[in-house]
């Protein structure tokens, strides 16, 4: 009390100093992941009953203009009432979702998760099995490269909305100024480049960033490599010194350190620029390319063209995926039926999953809308009159199937741009930037108590 | 009246005056207490509170798999032994060394100018050297990532219609400079206006007495405006090195236009962010975090002790 009188500072700070302890060791810190049986099927009974109780539903998602699939739902389920929030795309949106999952609170009932982050939310059990609420009806509207991204033996995580196979996007235009043809394998697109820019000193036949991963992963998944592995529980597995990572690496290390193609970062508006005005005359990117070549480079629509990408083995056309979302439905959720059947309704029903395809231009994981003529047949103007979606399902049938992701992908993909992305973008050997990442990532593993296989 | 009487007045009224005053001056500090409370409840929950819990979570470590456990000066010792976090130190210890010498050089140049009254439209001018201070950062780091652009900035567009090569400024070895550039741009303005109220201040007597001995503009200002505006100098020198070890908003922006130039760790404090934020390692981040405090805790009385020293010695 003494203290009190004479120092009121201290006494204040030692009060403080008590009242934050306190405060702190009633809060707790740990997550509890609550190991419930899985239910056993929800009756139809039950789904109806609860359609028809009034709720409100929080839908996380990034996705431009999904308010319209939405209200298509809420046209059919008038009790349902959902509140679509855009948080943020990509990493932002990924960080306010981890937080509120650690916080408890605030977080949204269904939410968009890309398939690369699926393991990141299922590894901390964040996610809800929809299997029981009507998502293993589903499975056979796959094929099974995408099902086995979302499922988990038995159980669903994730309704998938749209995927990105790979192609090559190109300027017919430029490329046939320079006299090239176009390049239907690696060795091909090699010469390809060294003849474009021998034409055009200031300009690059593609561009490969460094701070892509995703892209990257895409052409690695072409070229056969599953460099990642995980169980479900504590083993990953960690191996990019294969020989087809290897492959992918030796063929644009020179391309790389001579300066053939450009190592620009994407999706910055110096990049878009770049597609603007014709620095780059090709893509190799996926089946969504046109959402974003439409905004800023909306003047080269009609001088695109698509085509698969260049192959290995022409007797084994293959393809990668690049990105794609599902819609999954958090385990804290209030309101499970509703959420989940949001979830279903607006990917598995016809209208709006076309909807999705047609209008907003995400290519369709669903095979029923792959062969729907609505989508099928659709001439495209960006590429010039062109059946790209034609052309992007019959690449979707070669992407190969088994590719795993790590439950980390947030920090692998930030370690690429730290080991392997900067030497793309220093133009030193991929190789050692290659090895760096992998010891990154098996560092990583270990210090978070994963076993490395 | 006897004189006892007189007396036997004079402490009553003495008495009852201070009892006047008495309550007065309780009643002062009450109203004075009720006054700074929101600031300090503010200030308490905003401030004291998640600094506490910030050095709560230091002391643990949590894991994807394994969940929290209590690491004690685990995570100071790992951050020390980090090469990540002691380059962005060592960085920003040559940012410090640099930049604030120059942009506070600048400042007090521009501030004097001003104090010297030989400029036309001074009100003019000294808005247009605090206008960059009023632009919001993102914008001013949008601003000159397009500048700074390689392929479409003006510089570069310009260099390469000479026929130079394009100037790097988000390449590796110059990207420190070019965002110590949009820093001193930000802040000149900031700091001059403090110098120059501190100038406004100067008792203009003295500058009669130097004129009657002869001292021209400049030996005025060498010899008594600028001892004269030491403290201000001192407080705008301790903001900016508490500032620069602070550094993150451009860095965090820049990011995005070179992010294989900027990594996670460029500066402590970005680092600590991502490492929140990315590796999920609060725990490691609140370390880093309460480390950088400290290195400018360090920092800071270094810089004032220095400067009390040299003043004891004159």
């Amino acid at each position: 009390m003494h203290l009190f009188k004479k120092r009121p500072a201290v006494g204040l700070a030692a009060t403080a100093m008590v009242a934050a302890l306190a405060l702190v060791a009633c809060s707790g810190g740990a997550s509890t992941n609550a190991t419930t049986a899985a239910p056993s099927k929800i009756t139809q009974a039950a789904i109806d009953a609860a359609m028809k109780t009034k709720t409100n539903l929080t839908f996380w998602t990034w996705v431009p203009d999904i308010k319209n699939e939405v209200a298509l739902f809420q046209a059919k389920y008038p009790a349902i009432h959902v509140d679509v929030v855009n948080v943020g795309q990509g990493a932002a949106h990924y960080q306010k979702l981890r937080t509120a999952i650690k916080a408890g609170t605030g977080g949204p009932d269904v939410v968009q998760v890309e398939f690369q982050y699926l393991p990141s939310f299922t590894q901390g059990g964040d996610l809800l099995n929809m299997a029981p609420y009507g998502a293993a009806g589903i499975s056979g509207d796959y094929a099974s490269w995408i099902w086995s991204q979302v499922s988990s033996g038995s159980a669903v995580y994730g309704i998938p909305q749209d995927v990105g196979p790979m192609g090559n996007l190109y300027r017919k235009d430029l490329m046939s100024a320079a006299g090239i043809k176009l390049p239907t394998t690696w060795d091909e697109f090699s010469q390809a480049a060294r003849t474009y820019r021998a034409a055009n000193p200031h300009k690059y036949l593609t561009n490969m960033p460094g701070n892509d991963a995703g892209q990257f992963m895409g052409l690695v998944w072409q070229a056969g490599a599953r460099p990642f592995g995980y169980d479900g529980k504590k083993t990953v597995t960690i191996n990019l010194n294969t020989p087809e990572v290897a492959k992918v690496i030796d063929f644009w290390n020179p391309l790389v350190r001579d300066n053939i193609i450009g190592v620009d970062p994407d999706f910055t508006d110096p990049w878009y620029q770049g597609l603007a005005s014709g620095l780059y005359a090709s893509w190799q990117g996926a089946a969504w390319g046109p959402v974003f070549l439409q905004g800023t480079a909306a003047k080269t629509s009609g001088l695109w063209s698509v085509a698969p990408l260049p192959q290995w083995d022409t007797q084994k056309p293959a393809s990668g995926n690049w990105g794609g979302s599902t819609d999954a439905v958090l385990k804290s959720t209030k309101n499970p039926i509703a959420a989940s059947q949001l979830a279903l309704w607006i990917n598995t029903q016809h209208e709006p999953a076309l909807m999705f395809a047609t209008k907003q231009f995400l290519f369709p994981a669903s095979n029923t809308i792959l062969k729907d003529p609505a989508f099928v047949d659709e001439k495209s103007a960006f590429y010039g009159g062109q059946q790209v979606n034609k052309g992007f399902a019959a690449i979707s049938a070669t992407v190969t199937p088994n590719f795993v992701w790590l439950p980390f992908m947030d920090y692998a993909y930030s370690s690429f741009n730290e080991t392997l992305g900067k030497a793309f973008a220093d133009r030193t050997n991929l190789a050692t930037g290659l090895k760096a990442w992998q010891a990154a990532l098996t560092t990583y593993a270990t210090q978070q108590g994963f076993t490395v296989k | 009246m006897s004189q006892t009487a007189v007396a036997r007045r004079r402490p009553r009224a003495v008495e009852m005056q201070t009892r006047r005053r008495g309550g007065l001056k309780r009643r002062q500090a009450i109203a004075s207490y009720c006054l700074v409370a929101p600031f300090f409840l503010v200030f308490l929950t905003m401030l004291v509170l998640p600094l506490f819990y910030s050095g709560y979570l230091s002391l643990f470590r949590e894991q994807l798999v394994g969940g929290t456990v209590f690491a004690g000066v685990g995570n100071y010792v790992r951050a020390l032994q980090d090469h990540v976090f002691l380059g962005g130190v060592l960085r920003m210890a040559q940012f410090l060394v640099i930049q604030v010498p120059i942009m506070l050089s600048l400042a007090l140049v521009f501030a004097l100018a001003l104090d010297s009254g030989r400029l036309r439209m001074q009100r003019i001018i000294r808005l247009a050297i605090f206008v960059p201070y009023a632009v919001p950062g993102v914008i001013a780091a949008l601003m000159w990532g397009y500048l700074y652009g390689p392929n479409f900035g003006p510089f570069a567009q310009g260099a390469r219609a000479i026929g130079l090569p394009t100037p790097p400024f988000l390449g590796n070895e110059w990207m420190l400079g070019s965002i110590m550039n949009i820093v001193t741009w930000s802040f000149v303005g900031y700091n001059m206006i403090i110098l120059y109220a501190a100038l406004r201040s100067i008792p203009t007597e003295l500058y009669d007495a130097a004129r009657v001995d002869g001292a021209g503009e400049f030996r005025v200002a060498w010899s008594i405006k600028i001892p004269a505006i030491r403290p201000a100098l001192l407080l705008t020198t301790i903001f900016s090195v508490i500032g620069t070890f602070q550094l993150f908003n451009e860095p965090n922006l820049l990011r995005i236009l070179a992010p294989n130039v900027i990594g996670v760790g460029y500066t402590p404090n970005l680092y600590a962010y991502n490492l929140a934020f990315i590796n999920q390692d609060i725990n490691y981040a609140a370390a880093i975090a309460f480390l950088l405090g400290i290195v400018i805790m360090i920092v800071s009385y270094a810089v004032q002790f220095g400067v009390l020293r040299r003043e004891r010695r004159s």
